[in-house]
């Protein structure tokens, strides 16, 4: 089996006396979409921009494409794609101009048809010239997908690719990464939505504190770290009446007026709560429940 | 990499530098104008004014007299403004340093970039300036030639030091501090306007070590027609300035960036 496109092993950052990564290893397979899933602050960027070389690791060993990092960074950023967190399109230019520009830094002129190309990609053919300051968020972020596939990488980054978005823009963005997964692109992204994690995501490294905390297939990790099915209650006493019946109510958690029961199979509970007053919801348990659970609740910033 | 390591100098560099001569050639209508009309108006507003006040300087006409003074100038403020407020527009405010630092460039390499940009055009806005003073009929060829690299020496100068400055900046406020503490005193005290042999002793040793003050003594004596003194110190301290400043900026940037 070749080396895969991407490996960390033992990665350690500090900003001052702050570990901002804390002995990370991890590695992305050739074709594979990993997500890096965690709250604000987790370390996610810093993570990503080591593994680019743009910062550069305190100790530990990162192998991008082959290349040794930050050392041989030229060489594995040649054939490596970005989609920054801001975007950073460069306002003093239009669409195509944001393109061709940008093939030149990886010393290459990019043809017209290659920007066409791109900008239809994104569906911004129409806006070919228009300045990126008239562009919408959604437009943008489009953009800078496109921008990210200038040197046909084999390799994708995505910080956030979908934060800040409407949901028609998010759904966008979420079919062209899968048209770049079926072109055999590996895609390593970051995100603190489960929804785009569980839709995209092959593999899950949950990070927090500058480590990660649990790693796998997404419904391997809601079978490994959640129980099956969740209930949702709400309403006046609901507490009490849950604590009163620990074996039908299962692990439970207060949480703004909501008691979140996760049980194994929640029939029995179901019977009970149809003969009282409270609201209640059933649903299965998802990566949220994983997120939370491993992250807690408690505010990050 | 060394925090400490001289730049690596490497022809990527170029590659920034035509960026920002793609926006400037696409604002080329209205920076030209400004480049042309601006010497004009100071060396006009400077020499009628204040030449009605003085007749001659060094037995040549006042307005002939700052002529060198004012091609050094017009390339000081250039390259200043120029790595301080743009560059720090592209490398703050719009993240175009970012953007450039995940494909095949080195922080050396943007740096470099803007180095060798801010440098170059303030040489175009300085020999906008020599062309003003050519008009008036203050500049004596072909020894006049000579101040094209003159002024780029000047140029790059100030640009490397100017780019020292601006990895130091969280915001625009530092710059103005730049320039009312560093150039405009400089710019008094380095004989642009009037010999430097007429202030106190101390301030005319305090004058030998300004970089400004070598590029006026390269620039006047090459508009007159002559041959600058003492060419080779003035050479040999701009190029120090280049030097040292470019490796200020570079370690500085790679200090700012955590590289």
């Amino acid at each position: 089996m070749s080396a895969p496109p991407l490996s960390a092993e033992r990665v350690r950052k500090y900003y001052g006396a702050d570990a901002a990564v804390d002995d990370v290893s991890f590695s992305a397979a050739a074709g594979e979409c990993a997500g890096i899933l965690g709250p604000n602050g987790a370390g996610k960027s810093t993570l990503l921009n080591i593994c680019l070389g743009v910062r550069r690791q305190d100790s530990g060993t990162v192998r991008l494409l082959g290349f040794g990092m930050p050392e041989d960074a030229m060489r594995a950023r040649a054939r490596a794609g970005v989609v920054p967190q801001k975007d950073m399109l460069d306002p003093d230019f239009t669409c195509a101009e944001n393109l061709s520009m940008y093939a030149r830094y990886f010393g290459a002129a990019a043809p017209p048809q290659k920007i066409a190309a791109l900008l239809d990609f994104a569906g911004l053919s129409a806006r070919n010239s228009t300045p990126i300051g008239h562009l919408s968020g959604g437009m943008q972020r489009r953009l800078a997908l496109a921008r990210a596939l200038v040197n046909d990488p084999d390799i994708i980054f995505l910080d956030e690719p979908t934060t800040g978005l409407d949901p028609q823009a998010r759904h966008l963005i979420w079919e062209r990464l899968r048209n770049l997964r079926e072109a055999g692109k590996t895609l390593l992204l970051t995100t603190h939505f489960m929804e785009e994690a569980e839709r995209l995501c092959d593999r899950l490294l949950v990070m927090d504190g500058g480590r990660i905390i649990a790693e796998g297939a997404p419904e391997n990790l809601v079978r490994e770290y959640a129980e099956p099915e969740v209930v949702e209650v709400r309403g006046a006493g609901a507490k009490e009446w849950l604590d009163a019946r620990p074996e039908t109510a299962g692990r439970r958690e207060n949480f703004g007026g909501l008691s979140y029961c996760h049980v194994q199979d929640a029939a029995p509970l179901l019977a009970e709560l149809r003969g009282t007053a409270f609201q209640f919801i059933h649903r299965r348990a998802n990566m949220e429940d994983v997120f939370l659970r491993l992250t807690g609740r408690g505010l990050r910033e | 990499m060394n925090l400490y390591a001289p730049p690596k100098l490497s022809r990527r560099a170029w590659r920034l530098f035509m960026r920002n001569f793609f926006v400037w050639r696409k604002l080329m209508a209205s920076s030209i104008t400004t480049h042309l009309i601006e010497p004009v108006v100071v060396m006009l507003g400077f020499g009628l004014g204040v030449g009605s006040l003085v007749d001659e300087v060094d037995g040549v006409p006042y307005l002939q007299y700052i002529a060198g003074g004012m091609a050094a100038y017009t390339v000081m403020f250039g390259a200043s403004f120029e790595a301080l407020y743009s560059a720090f527009t592209r490398m703050h405010v719009q993240r175009t340093w970012d953007a450039v630092l995940h494909t095949p460039m080195a922080l050396d390499d943007v740096v470099a970039g803007e180095w060798l940009w801010a440098g170059i055009k303030s040489m175009a806005a300085g020999a906008a300036m020599l062309a003003v003073i050519t008009a008036l009929g203050f500049a004596d060829y072909p020894s006049a030639l000579l101040l094209f690299p003159v002024l780029l020496l000047g140029g790059l100068a100030f640009s490397a030091l100017a780019l020292a400055c601006n990895a130091c900046a969280r915001g625009y406020e530092l710059f103005s501090f730049y320039f009312t503490l560093f150039l405009t005193p400089m710019m008094f005290l380095s004989g642009a306007f009037f010999p430097t042999e007429r202030m106190p002793e101390p301030l005319q040793i305090f004058s030998a070590f300004l970089p400004f003050r070598h590029l006026v003594d390269l620039a006047r004596p090459l508009l007159a027609g002559g041959a600058p003194p003492s060419w080779a110190l003035n050479i040999a301290v701009l190029a120090l300035y280049t030097a040292g400043g470019l490796w200020l900026a570079a370690v500085l940037t790679r200090r700012r960036y955590n590289v």
